[in-house]
């Protein structure tokens, strides 16, 4: 137990010490929160109806996918998971430690988005906040478990880039944030689909505006926790100490967290 | 548990990286208490033989143990018997030296061990960043982290790597603490002295084999090395050669400089030499072969010899 507190005390410290994580955590989803709310909101009124939830969304994004595997590539680079292995640090703990802080932080950071959407925005406030702060938990987790697998299975800074922007780019542009998913050709919705942001966003509508059916929301949110589960047992599961551990074929194996997401997009 | 014959064993060890065989067929003994240094040239397989038993490598062949127990099969009970300095590693770069200590300690479950991180020369510095230490300060915090659980069997690769003069004598002092303790102590080093001076037996590796195994002295003893006889006078009218027990000789500077197979023989005839040209001894170095000499013989040879 004194391991984990001081373990998580330190870990959620790196993310105020970090110049690069406390930019991705804080202010590039704060930023792009009140840049984007700005030109929607005047262009696209419908836009506050959901806005909360799709910039609680960016936030994640931004913290887990663009933070964490960069964060894992270096530190096994650097020979950090050496040290920790020969003192006796849990694979497990070395995954789950910043996947859990960086969810920490994330809440201060949905509620500085909640808060400034509202008052300046005038955007549409959650019926349920309980609904809204589990389906924001249950993003974080999902791509907390997809952004560790990411910077597990790299094996260099280079293909962890490629594989981010794998994650990041069909998450922003295909996953009905920006762009309403209705608009989307049906095989882009399905690509779309093979990520957690449609799944968070139609459990946003369910669970937390209540403008969806909660059969519907309830079932993208056991696909969120499914991924996750999925993907943060894989990154333990695959997880190499250093880089001269053989990584061989474990992208393709990693494929398997996205299993719950398309089973989800499949059955509609 | 029952007390290991060996605090170390390493038989018929084999680790090979894709087609490039790292180690062959290596074995040897540590005992309890014993400082043991592991010396060669780089490539020589020594990280590698220390990586196999931290349990950081699984060996292709062989059998290792470290006061009996498994390094892969058992890791968990190896973490508590060993403390491991690495020679590449690296702590998170905002992490500080308490939290360091704090958190590598919680992790082995006992109290932090601020005084080691005062012995080390941490007094003052609790509060840096890892990021901001120095090499020096890096490899000193990584043996304070290795050695706060006050393990029987402790690994330092090239501990003393970065380190300045006084912070060297500092570590080789903290070396012999540990063997008076009853620590058992496997040293990888470039520096012959430092393996000469602290080690009470030494291996040296040569492409990833075992090119030669003793206590210092054994070794220097070894072979071909001759002893040094270097005599300055006054008037510098000493022979070239031609005394007993010479098989070659030298000129350095105002030395002349004898390699001698028969040191008393040498030494005498020299002296007497002196007395009969009227000329006046000014100083008279006998030097044994070094474990550097040794060393060089051994590995610019190839081969044991």
């Amino acid at each position: 137990m004194r391991a984990f507190v001081e373990h998580f005390a330190f870990e959620f410290r790196t993310g105020v010490r970090n110049r690069w994580l406390l930019f991705l955590t804080y202010l590039l989803p704060l930023g792009f929160h009140l840049l984007l709310a700005s030109v929607m909101v005047s262009g696209n009124p419908a836009f506050a109806t959901t806005m909360i939830g799709v910039m609680a969304v960016f936030a994640v994004l931004s913290a887990t996918v663009l933070g964490l595997p960069n964060m894992l590539v270096e530190a096994r680079e650097a020979g950090i998971f050496r040290a920790f292995r020969v003192s006796g640090v849990p694979a497990a703990m070395v995954l789950a430690m910043p996947t859990l802080t960086t969810t920490l932080h994330l809440v201060g950071v949905w509620v500085l988005i909640a808060v400034t959407a509202v008052v300046f925005f005038d955007a549409a406030v959650p019926p349920s906040l309980a609904g809204f702060a589990a389906v924001c938990i249950l993003t974080a987790f999902a791509y907390g478990g997809l952004g560790a697998l990411v910077g597990v299975v790299a094996p260099g800074s280079p293909v962890a880039q490629l594989l981010i922007q794998a994650v990041y780019l069909p998450s922003l542009l295909l996953g009905d944030l920006l762009v309403p998913a209705e608009v989307l050709p049906p095989a882009l919705r399905m690509l779309g689909g093979l990520l957690p942001a449609p799944h968070a966003m139609e459990a946003f509508r369910a669970l937390a505006y209540r403008q969806a059916p909660l059969a519907a929301g309830a079932a993208s949110a056991m696909a969120l926790l499914a991924g996750g589960v999925i993907g943060l047992v894989l990154a333990v599961r695959l997880f190499a100490w250093d880089s001269q551990e053989q990584r061989r074929g474990r992208a393709l194996v990693a494929v398997l967290a996205l299993l719950p997401y398309m089973v989800r997009a499949f059955a509609g | 548990m029952a007390m290991a014959e060996w605090a170390i064993e390493v038989r018929g060890l084999r680790k090979a990286y894709g087609g490039v065989v790292a180690v062959s067929d290596l074995s040897f003994t540590v005992r309890p208490g014993e400082v043991f240094g592991l010396l060669g040239p780089n490539g020589a397989g020594k990280t590698t033989t220390l990586e196999c038993l931290e349990g950081l490598r699984r060996a292709d062949e062989g059998e290792l143990r470290v006061l009996g127990v498994d390094p892969v099969r058992e890791g968990n009970r190896l973490r508590a018997l060993l403390g491991v300095q690495l020679q590449v590693s690296a702590l998170p770069p905002t992490l500080r030296c308490d939290e360091a200590m704090r958190l590598f300690c919680a992790y082995r479950g006992v109290p932090p061990r601020f005084e080691l991180l005062e012995r080390l020369g941490f007094a003052g510095r609790f509060g840096v960043q890892y990021q901001s230490l120095s090499t020096g300060y890096r490899r000193r915090l990584a043996l304070a982290l290795a050695l706060a659980h006050d393990p029987p069997v402790v690994i330092l690769d090239e501990p003393t790597a970065g380190l300045d003069v006084s912070s060297r004598r500092e570590l080789h002092s903290l070396i012999r603490e540990l063997r008076t303790q009853g620590t058992t102590v496997l040293l990888a080093t470039h520096d012959m002295a430092e393996a000469e001076s602290i080690a009470d037996r030494v291996a040296i590796m040569l492409g990833g084999t075992l090119a030669a195994l003793g206590t210092p002295r054994e070794l220097t003893a070894a072979a071909g090395s001759l002893t040094r006889v270097s005599v300055r006078t006054v008037n510098s009218r000493l022979a070239g050669a031609g005394y007993p027990g010479v098989v070659r000789s030298a000129r350095t500077d105002e030395y002349f400089v004898y390699y001698s197979e028969d040191t008393g023989a040498t030494v005498a005839a020299v002296l007497a030499h002196i007395r009969e040209m009227g000329d006046s001894l000014v100083d008279l170095r006998v030097e044994r072969p070094s474990l550097e000499e040794r060393f060089l013989e051994i590995t610019e040879g190839g081969g044991a010899g």
